[in-house]
């Protein structure tokens, strides 16, 4: 209980691993990684389909065989601790390198641990109808297509038989696939939006393989059944997303499953006062990952929803390198901190900020996504002397994030704060 | 169930489960039935959940007798029931010298109907206690007696108080008939077999009328009216209100409001639209633009991106526009508990003194010599300090196991929950007495655990687990090559 530990990094999904690996990999001795759910691996232990890993690992693994990947690689390290079944209640900051974390489990009670830093690795939950406000009755069989993706593949229950999926997210899109797989009819997969917000592949894979329609600009205005779902009103909407009158169509259902977007999961980091960026709903952090606040790391969907988990685990190494670095005392002091803002084109871009060290500055990767879809545009990133670099992109589309590395000796020359911004024919 | 006892309630809302736990300090058999799974859920589960001063309605009617006793009840009793009750005090809102001289009519009223402290104060100090109010209010009527409360929690408190006393409670049990001998109530028919009694209690909401007829009396219609709500996220607190705030009532309604909840929650509604249908709650694109447009008038920055749920209610208004209560004219042996519209959830505690008084006086029951005094469910571990929590998981480890994230809600509660008296069969069930489910992910992510949990407890199968209306079975065995029907 008096241990103090190096880092603390609350979830054990793939951003905690990675980060706890990454972590013991560059000095840090004591590693405490606190899990609320029975096992280690987060979300990824639902999604059973393949398609993980290509960058990350340079193999094809399925969710589970991921969260194994990245659990393998630190279950043997004497410096990471994990600890399973326990739930996070409140992190307090009572110094630059002093947080306590309170916790509890039901094998140790409640516990106040404490670390020199702290990683928050909380991942995300999906949107719920009450936030997106589906008019109609409220029977059972209306679920989010994670909370049915989990009794599907993890406790071995059907959500129904016909199904409506609202949202082309990619869970919404891997649960039609796994719907059909499952001996179930989906009828249909709408989108308010004009595009689909999931990956090309997963419309591919997802829909089209199993000749399940798309329906575009569509949304639910009435779910009927006082009891159990008995079918949706369906409308198709304007360019505001507003239902126009006079094109409703029902279909005929027993459950609709929502995929309407994933929202970073931050009550934690709220409470212990770490500013919050207003579009990408997760923490403020500097291309370290650190927060606004001292010794405070942030990593993975818990900073902004990912596509690909891939990029979480890279995210959260990074993450992991500088909570080491900190929390062994070898941090340098930043001379300059430069802003990233989002310009035309772009809807957000982490890090929000790079904190820079006199001379030995490393190279920066910016994670970005397009707020439309567009071909053959040229990507600019410049500060107030002009042009810091650019690089072409023949495509960008909200559902697939956009990665991009400002080169070392780049980095080194940006003298104020840098704006980033997508150009190019419609 | 009981085939013979000396009272039998229909309904178990809030009418009806107070009026149980009122009756149940006498020496009298007493069973309550109710049709859905759960009780406390009809006009119980969807409403303002107000605790009314009393002057609003007109003086001398029973609605504004039974509102100013039943607020006056609730203060007496909230302690030994453990309620959830905040004395948060209202608002009614004008805009304009109508609106004032309303307030000056709404004053006036309150006083005539005993409602104490009531004062009108100005557009600013409006504003001081609730910064987040319009600039265009230019006086409020204060009502410091006026609270916020926890409606399910209460109707599950009166019924578990009445069932360690001996009260039965059977659910799934719907009236059909009632048998009537000499103008006289001799049986209560119901799905589960026939209940012989001379007093029925018919504190059956939206279908009170249809009770009584099945009694032989037609002397009032209820018409159902429809009242929809937003409810926002617990951040959301701070920019909207935290106790109740009304605009000047119309004749029909007391309007709009934008009201805090008992757990820091904030909501916005009802509309009122007259429904045919006595099961329609369901919400519409054009009522949440209604309730949005008014809310706005009290409070014009609403948080919107922050709701985490809408629902809807009926309201049982009557055909007299008041409360009826007493013995019906037509069958002796009828008591009658019908309209209770709004104020009815203040008014349950004086409608259940009111009716267990005639009951009394016409069998000449006793007091029990050993009535058991009820033993509430307890601090909710979210409301815990540390020491508490951690002496609460040394006691049963399950409390070490959160269930509900957005709630803070442990494995210990909801099996506590499960097992209590008249305990929870169903996932809103457990919402109802645990808040597991209640907060902003709405269950995403501890409804596949409740249903688990539930379905351990109860020694169910998964697929038997239901949400919370009769047929509402919310997952399915695997069944390949049948096309999975249950």
């Amino acid at each position: 209980m008096n241990k103090i530990y190096d880092i603390i990094i609350i979830g054990g999904g793939p951003g905690g691993l990675s980060a706890a690996k990454s972590a013991a990999e560059n000095g840090a001795k004591h590693i405490l990684v606190l899990e609320r759910d029975r096992e280690v691996g987060g979300i990824l232990q639902q999604c059973v389909h393949n398609g993980f890993g290509l960058h990350h690992f340079k193999e094809e693994l399925t969710g589970p065989g991921y969260a194994q990947k990245c659990y393998d690689l630190v279950k043997d390290m004497d410096e990471v601790e994990i600890s399973v079944d326990t739930m996070v209640l409140n992190i307090e900051n009572k110094s630059d390198d002093k947080k306590i974390v309170t916790c509890v489990s039901p094998r140790n009670g409640l516990q106040k641990i404490e670390g020199r830093t702290v990683i928050l690795t909380m991942g995300c939950r999906e949107r719920t109808r009450g936030a997106i406000r589906i008019p109609g009755y409220r029977p059972a069989g209306v679920y989010t297509a994670g909370a049915a993706q989990r009794m599907v593949n993890m406790e071995g229950y059907l959500p129904g038989h016909k199904i409506v999926i609202l949202g082309s997210g990619d869970i919404g899109l891997i649960m039609a696939r796994r719907m059909s797989l499952e001996g179930c009819k989906v009828e249909a997969v709408l989108e308010i939006c004009p595009f689909s917000n999931g990956l090309t592949r997963n419309i591919v894979q997802c829909l089209n393989d199993y000749d399940i329609p798309l329906y575009l600009s569509h949304t639910i205005v009435g779910i009927k059944g006082r009891d159990r779902v008995e079918g949706i009103t369906v409308s198709n909407v304007d360019d505001s997303m507003r239902p126009i009158a006079g094109t409703e169509f029902d279909i005929e259902c027993d459950t609709v499953l929502l995929s309407v977007g994933l929202i970073p999961e931050n009550e934690l980091s709220r409470e212990l006062g770490v500013a919050i960026h207003p579009r990408t709903n997760g923490p403020v952090v500097d291309q370290h990952r650190e927060t606004s606040i001292d010794g405070v790391f942030a990593a993975g969907n818990v900073v902004h929803v990912h596509d690909l988990v891939d990029f979480v685990s890279d995210e959260a190494e990074i993450a992991g390198k500088f909570a080491a670095i900190k929390a062994t005392g070898n941090a340098k002091k930043a001379t300059l901190d430069i802003n990233v803002n989002a310009g035309d084109g772009i809807n957000t871009c982490v890090p929000q900020h790079i904190r820079l060290t006199s001379g030995e500055d490393e190279s920066v990767r910016l994670f970005m996504r397009a707020k439309s879809p567009q071909r053959k545009v040229t990507l600019h990133i410049k500060d107030g002397d002009g042009e810091v670099m650019k690089k072409p992109l023949a495509i960008v589309k909200p559902s697939e994030m956009i990665a991009v590395d400002i080169p070392a000796a780049k980095v080194k020359n940006i003298k104020s704060d840098i704006t980033v911004s997508i150009e190019g024919a419609k | 169930m009981k085939t013979k006892a000396d009272v039998v309630i229909i309904g178990g809302g809030i009418t009806g489960t107070a009026t149980l736990s009122w009756l149940s300090r006498y020496d009298l058999s007493c069973v309550l039935i109710e049709r859905e799974p759960d009780i406390a859920m009809g006009t119980t589960k969807a409403n303002s959940a107000v605790l009314h001063a009393g002057f609003d309605a007109p003086t001398g009617s029973m609605k504004a007798k039974m509102n100013v006793r039943g607020n006056t009840l609730y203060h007496e009793i909230a302690d030994e029931y453990g309620l959830d009750i905040k004395w948060t005090g209202s608002l009614v809102c004008a805009e304009d010298a109508d609106g004032e001289a309303t307030l000056s009519e709404l004053l006036a009223r309150g006083e005539a109907n005993g409602v104490p402290s009531l004062s009108i104060i100005s557009g600013d100090a409006a504003r001081e206690k609730e910064p987040n109010l319009s600039d265009k209010i230019t006086a409020a009527l204060h009502a410091p007696t006026a609270g916020i409360c926890w409606p399910f929690g209460m109707a599950i408190a009166f019924a578990e108080s009445a069932v360690v006393n001996g009260a039965e409670i059977e659910r799934e049990c719907e009236a059909t008939g009632i048998k009537i001998e000499g103008g006289k109530v001799a049986a209560v028919e119901t799905t589960k077999g026939t209940i012989e009694t001379k007093f029925v209690i018919d504190a059956a909401g939206v279908c009170a009328d249809t009770v009584a007829k099945m009694a032989g009396d037609d002397s009032f219609s209820i018409a159902p009216r429809k009242g929809e709500y937003i409810l926002f996220d617990k951040t959301a607190q701070g920019s909207m209100v935290s106790s109740v705030v009304f605009p000047v009532p119309t004749k029909t309604s007391k309007g709009i409001l934008v009201c805090a909840t008992t757990h820091g929650n904030t909501f916005i509604g009802p509309n009122a639209q007259e429904t045919d249908d006595r099961s329609n709650l369901s919400t519409t694109p054009q009522g949440m633009d209604e309730i949005i447009a008014g809310a706005k008038k009290l409070v014009p920055n609403l948080p919107l991106g922050a709701s985490i749920t809408e629902f809807a209610g009926l309201r049982a208004a009557s055909s007299t526009g008041d409360f009826i209560l007493g013995e019906s004219s037509v069958t002796e042996g009828l008591i009658l508990a019908a309209g209770i519209q709004s104020p009815g959830l203040t008014s349950a505690p004086a409608i259940a003194e009111m009716l267990t008084e005639i009951i009394v006086s016409k069998t000449g029951a006793k007091k029990k010599t050993e009535y058991k005094k009820f033993i509430p469910a307890g601090k909710k571990f979210n409301e815990m300090s540390d020491d508490e929590r951690a002496a609460m998981i040394k006691n049963d480890p399950r409390h070490g196991r959160i269930i509900c994230r957005c709630e803070t809600v442990t494995e210990g509660e909801i099996v506590d929950a499960i097992h209590r008296p008249c305990g929870a069969t169903t996932v809103d069930g457990v919402k109802r007495r645990t808040r597991a489910g209640m907060g902003r992910c709405q269950g995403g992510f501890c409804g596949p655990r409740v249903i688990e949990i539930l379905s351990r407890e109860l020694k169910k199968p998964i697929p038997e687990i239901r949400k919370d209306g009769i047929d509402s079975y919310m997952y399915y065995d695997k069944k390949y090559g049948d096309g999975g029907d249950k």
